[in-house]
Protein backbone atom coordinates (compact mmCIF):
# COMPACT_ATOMS: atom_id res chain seq x y z
CA UNK A 1 0.00 0.00 0.00
CA UNK A 2 1.54 3.26 -1.05
CA UNK A 3 0.34 6.00 1.19
CA UNK A 4 0.96 8.82 -1.22
CA UNK A 5 -0.46 7.07 -4.25
CA UNK A 6 -2.86 9.30 -6.09
CA UNK A 7 -1.34 12.60 -5.02
CA UNK A 8 -0.57 14.52 -8.18
CA UNK A 9 2.03 16.73 -6.51
CA UNK A 10 4.29 14.99 -4.00
CA UNK A 11 6.13 17.04 -1.43
CA UNK A 12 8.73 16.03 1.15
CA UNK A 13 8.63 16.77 4.87
CA UNK A 14 9.73 20.36 4.28
CA UNK A 15 7.06 20.97 1.67
CA UNK A 16 9.52 21.01 -1.24
CA UNK A 17 8.01 19.42 -4.35
CA UNK A 18 9.49 16.04 -5.24
CA UNK A 19 10.81 15.78 -8.81
CA UNK A 20 9.79 13.10 -11.26
CA UNK A 21 12.51 10.78 -12.56
CA UNK A 22 12.35 12.52 -15.96
CA UNK A 23 13.00 15.85 -14.30
CA UNK A 24 15.89 14.40 -12.33
CA UNK A 25 17.51 12.96 -15.47
CA UNK A 26 17.13 16.31 -17.21
CA UNK A 27 18.86 18.09 -14.33
CA UNK A 28 21.68 15.53 -14.28
CA UNK A 29 22.14 15.98 -18.03
CA UNK A 30 22.19 19.77 -17.77
CA UNK A 31 24.65 19.67 -14.90
CA UNK A 32 27.15 17.34 -16.60
CA UNK A 33 26.89 18.92 -20.04
CA UNK A 34 27.13 22.43 -18.55
CA UNK A 35 30.30 21.56 -16.66
CA UNK A 36 31.89 20.06 -19.78
CA UNK A 37 31.04 23.15 -21.83
CA UNK A 38 32.45 25.47 -19.20
CA UNK A 39 35.59 23.34 -19.00
CA UNK A 40 36.04 23.33 -22.80
CA UNK A 41 35.52 27.08 -22.86
CA UNK A 42 38.04 27.70 -20.06
CA UNK A 43 40.78 25.82 -21.89
CA UNK A 44 39.88 27.11 -25.38
CA UNK A 45 39.94 30.75 -24.27
CA UNK A 46 43.20 30.13 -22.46
CA UNK A 47 42.16 30.91 -18.91
CA UNK A 48 43.95 27.78 -17.82
CA UNK A 49 47.20 26.29 -19.07
CA UNK A 50 46.23 23.41 -21.31
CA UNK A 51 49.17 21.31 -20.18
CA UNK A 52 47.85 21.31 -16.63
CA UNK A 53 44.17 21.05 -17.52
CA UNK A 54 43.56 19.44 -20.89
CA UNK A 55 40.31 20.24 -22.64
CA UNK A 56 37.51 17.66 -22.72
CA UNK A 57 38.24 17.17 -26.40
CA UNK A 58 41.87 16.30 -25.63
CA UNK A 59 40.76 13.87 -22.95
CA UNK A 60 38.48 12.15 -25.43
CA UNK A 61 41.32 12.00 -27.92
CA UNK A 62 43.54 10.40 -25.28
CA UNK A 63 40.72 8.00 -24.44
CA UNK A 64 40.42 6.90 -28.06
CA UNK A 65 44.19 6.57 -28.28
CA UNK A 66 44.41 4.34 -25.23
CA UNK A 67 41.52 2.23 -26.45
CA UNK A 68 43.15 1.77 -29.85
CA UNK A 69 46.54 0.73 -28.50
CA UNK A 70 44.86 -1.69 -26.09
CA UNK A 71 46.45 -0.19 -22.99
CA UNK A 72 43.18 1.04 -21.47
CA UNK A 73 41.48 -2.34 -21.44
CA UNK A 74 44.61 -4.01 -20.16
CA UNK A 75 44.71 -1.55 -17.25
CA UNK A 76 40.99 -1.77 -16.54
CA UNK A 77 41.14 -5.56 -16.55
CA UNK A 78 44.13 -5.58 -14.19
CA UNK A 79 42.42 -3.22 -11.73
CA UNK A 80 39.04 -4.91 -11.91
CA UNK A 81 40.53 -8.32 -11.31
CA UNK A 82 42.43 -7.08 -8.25
CA UNK A 83 39.39 -5.36 -6.76
CA UNK A 84 37.21 -8.40 -7.23
CA UNK A 85 39.82 -10.83 -5.90
CA UNK A 86 40.55 -8.67 -2.88
CA UNK A 87 36.90 -8.02 -2.20
CA UNK A 88 35.94 -11.67 -2.45
CA UNK A 89 38.83 -12.67 -0.21
CA UNK A 90 37.79 -10.09 2.38
CA UNK A 91 34.15 -11.16 2.27
CA UNK A 92 35.04 -14.84 2.45
CA UNK A 93 36.89 -14.24 5.72
CA UNK A 94 34.88 -11.39 7.24
CA UNK A 95 31.38 -12.86 6.90
CA UNK A 96 32.10 -16.22 8.60
CA UNK A 97 34.21 -14.49 11.25
CA UNK A 98 31.46 -11.91 11.81
CA UNK A 99 28.92 -14.69 12.15
CA UNK A 100 31.12 -16.49 14.67
CA UNK A 101 31.61 -13.24 16.60
CA UNK A 102 27.91 -12.44 16.45
CA UNK A 103 26.86 -15.87 17.63
CA UNK A 104 29.49 -16.53 20.31
CA UNK A 105 30.34 -13.98 22.97
CA UNK A 106 33.57 -15.84 23.70
CA UNK A 107 34.78 -15.54 20.11
CA UNK A 108 33.71 -11.89 20.16
CA UNK A 109 35.63 -11.27 23.38
CA UNK A 110 38.76 -12.88 21.92
CA UNK A 111 38.78 -11.18 18.54
CA UNK A 112 37.25 -7.79 19.20
CA UNK A 113 40.21 -6.24 21.10
CA UNK A 114 42.54 -7.10 18.20
CA UNK A 115 40.12 -5.61 15.72
CA UNK A 116 39.75 -2.40 17.67
CA UNK A 117 43.54 -2.01 17.64
CA UNK A 118 43.96 -2.81 13.96
CA UNK A 119 40.92 -1.00 12.61
CA UNK A 120 42.22 2.57 12.98
CA UNK A 121 45.33 1.74 10.91
CA UNK A 122 44.49 2.92 7.39
CA UNK A 123 45.28 0.33 4.72
CA UNK A 124 47.52 2.90 3.02
CA UNK A 125 49.81 2.88 6.06
CA UNK A 126 50.29 -0.84 5.55
CA UNK A 127 51.43 -0.52 1.92
CA UNK A 128 55.21 -0.24 2.59
CA UNK A 129 55.16 -3.31 4.85
CA UNK A 130 53.14 -5.25 2.33
CA UNK A 131 55.67 -4.44 -0.38
CA UNK A 132 58.51 -5.70 1.83
CA UNK A 133 56.66 -8.87 2.70
CA UNK A 134 54.99 -9.75 -0.58
CA UNK A 135 56.80 -7.67 -3.21
CA UNK A 136 55.09 -5.50 -5.77
CA UNK A 137 53.27 -8.33 -7.54
CA UNK A 138 49.61 -9.20 -7.60
CA UNK A 139 49.62 -10.85 -4.19
CA UNK A 140 50.51 -7.71 -2.25
CA UNK A 141 47.83 -5.69 -4.04
CA UNK A 142 45.11 -8.25 -3.53
CA UNK A 143 46.00 -8.60 0.14
CA UNK A 144 45.96 -4.84 0.65
CA UNK A 145 42.57 -4.53 -0.98
CA UNK A 146 41.28 -7.40 1.10
CA UNK A 147 42.59 -5.71 4.23
CA UNK A 148 40.79 -2.50 3.31
CA UNK A 149 37.49 -4.19 2.51
CA UNK A 150 37.67 -6.55 5.48
CA UNK A 151 36.71 -4.20 8.32
CA UNK A 152 33.56 -2.65 6.89
CA UNK A 153 32.20 -6.09 6.03
CA UNK A 154 33.13 -7.56 9.41
CA UNK A 155 31.85 -4.69 11.55
CA UNK A 156 28.52 -4.63 9.73
CA UNK A 157 28.12 -8.39 9.88
CA UNK A 158 28.59 -8.32 13.65
CA UNK A 159 26.18 -5.40 13.94
CA UNK A 160 23.64 -7.37 11.92
CA UNK A 161 23.70 -10.23 14.37
CA UNK A 162 23.10 -7.83 17.23
CA UNK A 163 19.89 -6.70 15.53
CA UNK A 164 18.11 -10.03 15.76
CA UNK A 165 14.73 -9.46 17.41
CA UNK A 166 13.94 -11.66 20.36
CA UNK A 167 10.31 -11.84 19.32
CA UNK A 168 11.27 -13.38 15.97
CA UNK A 169 13.35 -16.02 17.73
CA UNK A 170 10.48 -16.77 20.11
CA UNK A 171 8.00 -16.92 17.24
CA UNK A 172 10.19 -19.43 15.41
CA UNK A 173 10.64 -21.53 18.56
CA UNK A 174 6.90 -21.61 19.17
CA UNK A 175 6.46 -22.90 15.62
CA UNK A 176 8.84 -25.77 16.30
CA UNK A 177 12.16 -24.38 15.04
CA UNK A 178 15.40 -25.85 16.38
CA UNK A 179 18.69 -23.96 16.71
CA UNK A 180 19.68 -24.61 13.11
CA UNK A 181 16.31 -23.41 11.81
CA UNK A 182 16.54 -20.28 13.92
CA UNK A 183 19.99 -19.55 12.58
CA UNK A 184 18.94 -20.08 8.97
CA UNK A 185 15.51 -18.48 9.02
CA UNK A 186 15.82 -15.75 11.63
CA UNK A 187 19.41 -14.84 12.51
CA UNK A 188 20.87 -14.91 9.01
CA UNK A 189 17.81 -13.23 7.53
CA UNK A 190 17.93 -10.40 10.07
CA UNK A 191 21.65 -9.87 9.55
CA UNK A 192 21.54 -9.93 5.76
CA UNK A 193 20.68 -6.24 5.23
CA UNK A 194 23.66 -5.26 7.38
CA UNK A 195 26.01 -7.68 5.63
CA UNK A 196 25.02 -6.16 2.31
CA UNK A 197 25.61 -2.62 3.53
CA UNK A 198 29.02 -3.81 4.78
CA UNK A 199 29.75 -5.28 1.37
CA UNK A 200 28.99 -1.97 -0.33
CA UNK A 201 31.17 -0.02 2.08
CA UNK A 202 33.88 -2.66 1.68
CA UNK A 203 33.74 -2.32 -2.09
CA UNK A 204 34.20 1.44 -1.78
CA UNK A 205 37.20 0.89 0.47
CA UNK A 206 38.63 -1.71 -1.92
CA UNK A 207 38.67 0.92 -4.64
CA UNK A 208 40.48 3.47 -2.56
CA UNK A 209 43.13 0.95 -1.56
CA UNK A 210 43.44 -0.35 -5.11
CA UNK A 211 44.35 3.02 -6.55
CA UNK A 212 46.72 3.85 -3.70
CA UNK A 213 48.52 0.53 -4.08
CA UNK A 214 48.76 0.87 -7.83
CA UNK A 215 50.08 4.42 -7.58
CA UNK A 216 52.90 3.32 -5.35
CA UNK A 217 54.02 0.08 -6.88
CA UNK A 218 52.72 -1.67 -9.94
CA UNK A 219 53.16 -2.14 -13.64
CA UNK A 220 49.55 -2.29 -14.73
CA UNK A 221 46.17 -0.98 -13.66
CA UNK A 222 44.37 2.33 -13.64
CA UNK A 223 46.42 3.70 -10.75
CA UNK A 224 49.58 2.76 -12.63
CA UNK A 225 48.18 4.45 -15.76
CA UNK A 226 47.66 7.71 -13.86
CA UNK A 227 51.09 7.63 -12.27
CA UNK A 228 52.78 6.67 -15.53
CA UNK A 229 51.07 9.59 -17.27
CA UNK A 230 52.58 11.91 -14.67
CA UNK A 231 56.13 10.90 -15.73
CA UNK A 232 55.24 11.72 -19.33
CA UNK A 233 53.35 14.88 -18.41
CA UNK A 234 50.24 13.46 -20.07
CA UNK A 235 47.51 15.10 -18.02
CA UNK A 236 44.97 14.01 -20.64
CA UNK A 237 45.77 10.38 -19.88
CA UNK A 238 45.51 11.05 -16.17
CA UNK A 239 42.00 12.29 -16.73
CA UNK A 240 41.13 9.19 -18.72
CA UNK A 241 42.39 7.02 -15.87
CA UNK A 242 40.51 9.02 -13.24
CA UNK A 243 37.29 8.94 -15.23
CA UNK A 244 37.60 5.17 -15.67
CA UNK A 245 38.04 4.67 -11.94
CA UNK A 246 34.97 6.77 -11.30
CA UNK A 247 32.86 4.90 -13.82
CA UNK A 248 34.08 1.51 -12.61
CA UNK A 249 33.32 2.33 -8.97
CA UNK A 250 29.91 3.66 -9.90
CA UNK A 251 29.17 0.54 -11.93
CA UNK A 252 30.22 -1.87 -9.18
CA UNK A 253 28.15 0.00 -6.61
CA UNK A 254 25.17 -0.16 -8.96
CA UNK A 255 25.68 -3.90 -9.31
CA UNK A 256 25.72 -4.36 -5.54
CA UNK A 257 22.60 -2.20 -5.21
CA UNK A 258 20.87 -4.45 -7.74
CA UNK A 259 21.86 -7.55 -5.76
CA UNK A 260 20.67 -5.84 -2.58
CA UNK A 261 17.31 -5.05 -4.14
CA UNK A 262 16.96 -8.68 -5.20
CA UNK A 263 17.85 -10.09 -1.78
CA UNK A 264 15.92 -7.56 0.27
CA UNK A 265 12.71 -7.40 -1.73
CA UNK A 266 10.76 -7.67 1.51
CA UNK A 267 12.15 -4.34 2.71
CA UNK A 268 11.45 -2.27 -0.34
CA UNK A 269 8.22 -3.73 -1.65
CA UNK B 1 -6.15 -33.72 7.40
CA UNK B 2 -6.91 -30.21 8.56
CA UNK B 3 -10.40 -31.21 9.68
CA UNK B 4 -9.13 -34.04 11.82
CA UNK B 5 -6.46 -32.04 13.57
CA UNK B 6 -8.57 -28.94 14.00
CA UNK B 7 -10.76 -30.92 16.39
CA UNK B 8 -7.75 -31.66 18.58
CA UNK B 9 -8.73 -32.55 22.10
CA UNK B 10 -8.56 -29.50 24.27
CA UNK B 11 -5.55 -29.42 26.57
CA UNK B 12 -5.33 -28.30 30.15
CA UNK B 13 -2.61 -26.18 31.74
CA UNK B 14 -1.52 -26.40 35.33
CA UNK B 15 0.73 -23.92 37.11
CA UNK B 16 1.85 -24.84 40.61
CA UNK B 17 3.48 -22.33 42.95
CA UNK B 18 5.26 -20.61 40.07
CA UNK B 19 7.73 -17.86 40.96
CA UNK B 20 9.80 -15.88 38.48
CA UNK B 21 12.57 -13.43 39.34
CA UNK B 22 14.44 -10.94 37.24
CA UNK B 23 17.64 -10.48 39.18
CA UNK B 24 16.63 -9.27 42.62
CA UNK B 25 13.10 -8.39 41.59
CA UNK B 26 10.35 -10.92 41.84
CA UNK B 27 8.00 -10.64 38.86
CA UNK B 28 5.68 -13.48 39.78
CA UNK B 29 5.31 -14.95 43.27
CA UNK B 30 3.99 -18.44 44.09
CA UNK B 31 1.25 -18.37 41.54
CA UNK B 32 -1.00 -21.35 40.97
CA UNK B 33 -3.54 -21.56 38.20
CA UNK B 34 -5.47 -24.28 36.46
CA UNK B 35 -6.81 -23.81 32.96
CA UNK B 36 -9.22 -26.54 31.96
CA UNK B 37 -9.36 -27.90 28.44
CA UNK B 38 -11.26 -25.69 26.02
CA UNK B 39 -11.36 -22.68 28.29
CA UNK B 40 -10.72 -19.15 27.15
CA UNK B 41 -8.82 -17.54 30.00
CA UNK B 42 -7.96 -13.85 30.11
CA UNK B 43 -5.10 -12.63 32.30
CA UNK B 44 -5.99 -9.07 33.20
CA UNK B 45 -3.96 -6.46 35.01
CA UNK B 46 -1.96 -3.26 34.58
CA UNK B 47 1.58 -3.18 33.18
CA UNK B 48 4.07 -4.76 35.56
CA UNK B 49 1.69 -7.26 37.12
CA UNK B 50 3.62 -10.15 35.58
CA UNK B 51 0.96 -11.28 33.12
CA UNK B 52 3.30 -11.31 30.15
CA UNK B 53 5.95 -13.03 32.27
CA UNK B 54 3.39 -15.68 33.12
CA UNK B 55 2.57 -16.19 29.47
CA UNK B 56 6.29 -16.48 28.69
CA UNK B 57 6.58 -19.15 31.35
CA UNK B 58 3.71 -21.13 29.86
CA UNK B 59 5.21 -20.59 26.40
CA UNK B 60 8.51 -21.98 27.70
CA UNK B 61 10.49 -18.85 26.80
CA UNK B 62 11.38 -18.36 30.45
CA UNK B 63 11.74 -21.01 33.10
CA UNK B 64 10.28 -20.30 36.53
CA UNK B 65 12.73 -19.93 39.42
CA UNK B 66 10.45 -22.18 41.47
CA UNK B 67 7.32 -24.15 40.80
CA UNK B 68 6.17 -26.12 37.81
CA UNK B 69 4.17 -25.73 34.65
CA UNK B 70 2.55 -28.67 32.94
CA UNK B 71 0.33 -29.24 29.96
CA UNK B 72 -1.92 -32.28 30.09
CA UNK B 73 0.21 -33.44 33.00
CA UNK B 74 3.51 -33.19 31.12
CA UNK B 75 6.02 -30.68 32.46
CA UNK B 76 6.98 -27.79 30.18
CA UNK B 77 10.65 -27.51 29.26
CA UNK B 78 11.24 -24.79 26.70
CA UNK B 79 9.08 -23.60 23.84
CA UNK B 80 7.31 -26.08 21.61
CA UNK B 81 4.95 -26.37 18.71
CA UNK B 82 2.13 -27.58 21.00
CA UNK B 83 1.70 -23.98 22.16
CA UNK B 84 0.94 -21.48 19.44
CA UNK B 85 1.83 -17.92 20.33
CA UNK B 86 0.52 -14.63 19.00
CA UNK B 87 2.74 -11.81 20.20
CA UNK B 88 2.13 -8.23 21.16
CA UNK B 89 4.41 -6.75 18.54
CA UNK B 90 4.43 -7.66 14.93
CA UNK B 91 6.28 -10.91 15.20
CA UNK B 92 5.72 -11.99 11.62
CA UNK B 93 8.96 -12.70 9.78
CA UNK B 94 9.27 -9.61 7.57
CA UNK B 95 11.51 -11.45 5.08
CA UNK B 96 8.85 -14.07 4.34
CA UNK B 97 5.64 -13.52 2.41
CA UNK B 98 2.31 -13.93 4.14
CA UNK B 99 2.02 -17.47 2.76
CA UNK B 100 5.58 -18.37 3.83
CA UNK B 101 4.84 -17.11 7.33
CA UNK B 102 1.69 -19.21 7.63
CA UNK B 103 3.48 -22.29 6.22
CA UNK B 104 6.52 -21.95 8.44
CA UNK B 105 5.59 -24.40 11.21
CA UNK B 106 4.16 -27.12 8.94
CA UNK B 107 7.13 -26.74 6.59
CA UNK B 108 9.59 -27.41 9.42
CA UNK B 109 7.68 -30.58 10.17
CA UNK B 110 8.12 -31.71 6.57
CA UNK B 111 4.68 -31.12 5.11
CA UNK B 112 4.49 -31.73 1.35
CA UNK B 113 3.99 -28.96 -1.17
CA UNK B 114 0.33 -29.75 -1.71
CA UNK B 115 -0.27 -29.95 2.03
CA UNK B 116 1.39 -26.56 2.49
CA UNK B 117 -0.81 -25.17 -0.26
CA UNK B 118 -3.90 -26.55 1.45
CA UNK B 119 -2.85 -25.26 4.87
CA UNK B 120 -2.14 -21.77 3.54
CA UNK B 121 -5.46 -21.51 1.76
CA UNK B 122 -7.39 -22.89 4.70
CA UNK B 123 -5.90 -20.73 7.42
CA UNK B 124 -5.62 -17.54 5.39
CA UNK B 125 -9.23 -18.15 4.45
CA UNK B 126 -10.07 -18.39 8.13
CA UNK B 127 -8.78 -14.86 8.70
CA UNK B 128 -10.06 -13.71 5.27
CA UNK B 129 -6.69 -12.76 3.82
CA UNK B 130 -6.30 -15.22 0.95
CA UNK B 131 -5.67 -12.41 -1.50
CA UNK B 132 -2.65 -11.16 0.49
CA UNK B 133 -0.82 -14.47 0.18
CA UNK B 134 2.08 -13.20 -1.89
CA UNK B 135 2.58 -9.89 -0.11
CA UNK B 136 5.18 -9.11 2.53
CA UNK B 137 4.16 -8.16 6.08
CA UNK B 138 5.26 -4.56 5.61
CA UNK B 139 2.63 -4.20 2.90
CA UNK B 140 -0.15 -5.02 5.36
CA UNK B 141 -1.96 -2.90 7.93
CA UNK B 142 -1.50 -3.60 11.64
CA UNK B 143 -4.81 -5.45 11.84
CA UNK B 144 -4.01 -7.58 8.80
CA UNK B 145 -0.62 -8.48 10.25
CA UNK B 146 -2.16 -9.71 13.48
CA UNK B 147 -4.69 -11.74 11.51
CA UNK B 148 -1.79 -13.37 9.64
CA UNK B 149 -0.08 -13.95 13.00
CA UNK B 150 -3.20 -15.74 14.24
CA UNK B 151 -3.34 -17.80 11.04
CA UNK B 152 0.35 -18.67 11.42
CA UNK B 153 -0.15 -19.85 15.00
CA UNK B 154 -3.26 -21.87 14.11
CA UNK B 155 -1.70 -23.40 10.98
CA UNK B 156 0.75 -25.20 13.22
CA UNK B 157 -2.25 -26.84 14.92
CA UNK B 158 -1.20 -26.11 18.49
CA UNK B 159 -3.01 -27.65 21.43
CA UNK B 160 -3.09 -24.31 23.18
CA UNK B 161 -3.16 -20.76 21.90
CA UNK B 162 -1.23 -18.16 23.91
CA UNK B 163 -1.89 -14.53 23.08
CA UNK B 164 0.06 -11.63 24.52
CA UNK B 165 -1.97 -8.44 24.08
CA UNK B 166 -2.24 -9.25 20.39
CA UNK B 167 -4.57 -6.36 19.64
CA UNK B 168 -2.96 -3.82 21.96
CA UNK B 169 -1.39 -1.74 19.19
CA UNK B 170 -4.51 -1.56 17.03
CA UNK B 171 -7.07 1.19 16.84
CA UNK B 172 -10.30 0.61 18.76
CA UNK B 173 -12.45 -0.35 15.81
CA UNK B 174 -9.96 -2.76 14.26
CA UNK B 175 -9.44 -4.23 17.69
CA UNK B 176 -13.14 -4.97 18.13
CA UNK B 177 -13.36 -6.48 14.68
CA UNK B 178 -10.42 -8.77 15.45
CA UNK B 179 -11.86 -9.80 18.80
CA UNK B 180 -15.01 -10.87 17.00
CA UNK B 181 -12.99 -12.68 14.36
CA UNK B 182 -10.96 -14.47 17.02
CA UNK B 183 -14.11 -15.63 18.81
CA UNK B 184 -15.62 -16.83 15.55
CA UNK B 185 -12.52 -18.97 14.92
CA UNK B 186 -12.24 -20.10 18.53
CA UNK B 187 -15.87 -21.20 18.64
CA UNK B 188 -15.33 -23.66 15.77
CA UNK B 189 -13.04 -25.87 17.88
CA UNK B 190 -12.91 -24.39 21.41
CA UNK B 191 -9.20 -24.73 21.70
CA UNK B 192 -7.69 -23.85 25.08
CA UNK B 193 -6.71 -20.20 24.91
CA UNK B 194 -4.80 -17.95 27.29
CA UNK B 195 -5.09 -14.30 26.44
CA UNK B 196 -3.19 -11.48 28.14
CA UNK B 197 -4.82 -8.07 28.12
CA UNK B 198 -5.07 -4.83 30.07
CA UNK B 199 -8.49 -4.02 28.67
CA UNK B 200 -11.50 -4.79 30.82
CA UNK B 201 -13.79 -4.69 27.79
CA UNK B 202 -11.63 -7.16 25.92
CA UNK B 203 -11.60 -9.58 28.85
CA UNK B 204 -15.36 -9.28 29.34
CA UNK B 205 -15.99 -9.87 25.67
CA UNK B 206 -13.59 -12.79 25.13
CA UNK B 207 -12.93 -14.76 28.30
CA UNK B 208 -14.68 -17.64 30.05
CA UNK B 209 -12.52 -16.99 33.07
CA UNK B 210 -10.97 -13.65 33.89
CA UNK B 211 -7.91 -13.87 36.09
CA UNK B 212 -7.30 -10.53 37.76
CA UNK B 213 -3.70 -9.98 38.76
CA UNK B 214 -2.01 -7.88 41.42
CA UNK B 215 1.36 -6.18 41.03
CA UNK B 216 4.70 -6.21 42.90
CA UNK B 217 5.09 -9.10 42.88
CA UNK B 218 2.68 -10.52 40.33
CA UNK B 219 0.06 -12.80 41.80
CA UNK B 220 -3.58 -13.66 41.31
CA UNK B 221 -6.10 -11.45 43.06
CA UNK B 222 -9.19 -13.30 41.97
CA UNK B 223 -10.44 -15.43 39.07
CA UNK B 224 -13.90 -14.43 37.91
CA UNK B 225 -16.18 -16.58 35.85
CA UNK B 226 -17.60 -14.66 32.94
CA UNK B 227 -21.34 -15.11 33.08
CA UNK B 228 -22.19 -13.28 29.87
CA UNK B 229 -23.83 -15.84 27.57
CA UNK B 230 -22.30 -16.44 24.14
CA UNK B 231 -22.70 -15.07 21.52
CA UNK B 232 -21.85 -11.90 23.39
CA UNK B 233 -23.01 -8.43 22.61
CA UNK B 234 -21.10 -5.38 23.71
CA UNK B 235 -24.31 -3.51 24.34
CA UNK B 236 -26.08 -6.13 26.44
CA UNK B 237 -26.89 -5.55 30.10
CA UNK B 238 -25.11 -8.79 31.00
CA UNK B 239 -21.94 -7.48 29.36
CA UNK B 240 -22.11 -4.17 31.26
CA UNK B 241 -22.76 -5.98 34.53
CA UNK B 242 -19.70 -8.15 33.92
CA UNK B 243 -17.66 -5.09 33.00
CA UNK B 244 -18.58 -3.45 36.31
CA UNK B 245 -17.76 -6.61 38.22
CA UNK B 246 -14.33 -6.88 36.62
CA UNK B 247 -13.68 -3.19 37.12
CA UNK B 248 -14.55 -3.39 40.80
CA UNK B 249 -12.30 -6.41 41.29
CA UNK B 250 -9.46 -4.72 39.46
CA UNK B 251 -9.81 -1.56 41.57
CA UNK B 252 -9.91 -3.68 44.68
CA UNK B 253 -6.74 -5.48 43.59
CA UNK B 254 -4.86 -2.23 43.06
CA UNK B 255 -6.27 -0.24 45.98
CA UNK B 256 -8.05 2.27 43.82
CA UNK B 257 -11.24 3.98 44.81
CA UNK B 258 -14.38 2.50 43.28
CA UNK B 259 -15.52 4.39 40.21
CA UNK B 260 -18.63 6.24 41.39
CA UNK B 261 -19.96 6.67 37.88
CA UNK B 262 -19.93 2.91 37.39
CA UNK B 263 -21.27 1.95 40.80
CA UNK B 264 -24.72 0.61 40.08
Amino acid sequence: MKRDAGNSQQVDALGTPVLSSGQRYLLAFVSILGTLCLWQLATAVGWINEVLLPSPADVIKALIGSILDGSLFKNIAASLLRVIEGFLLATAIAVPLGIAMGVSRTVFGLIDPLLELLRPIPPIAVIPLTILWFGIGELSKVLLIAYGAFFPVLVNTIAGFREVERVHVHAAQALGANRYHIFRDVVLRSALPFIIVGARLGMGMAFIVLVAAELIASNAGLGFMINDARYNFRTDQMFVGMACIGILGFGLNLLLLKIEGRLLRWKTS
Amino acid sequence: MIEKLARSEASSVLLQEVSVSYGMQQAVCKLSLEVRGGEFVCLLGPSGCGKTTLLNVIGGFRSPSCGSVSIDGIAVHGPGADRGVVFQEYALFPWFTVAQNVQYGPRLRGATKSELQEITDHFLGLVRLEEKKHQYPNQLSGGQRQRVAIARALANRPKILLMDEPFGALDAMTREALQEELLRIWETDRRTCIFVTHSIGEAAFLGDIIVIMKSHPGRIHVALENTVPRPRQRTSDAYFAMYRKIDAALRDAHDMRPDSSLAA
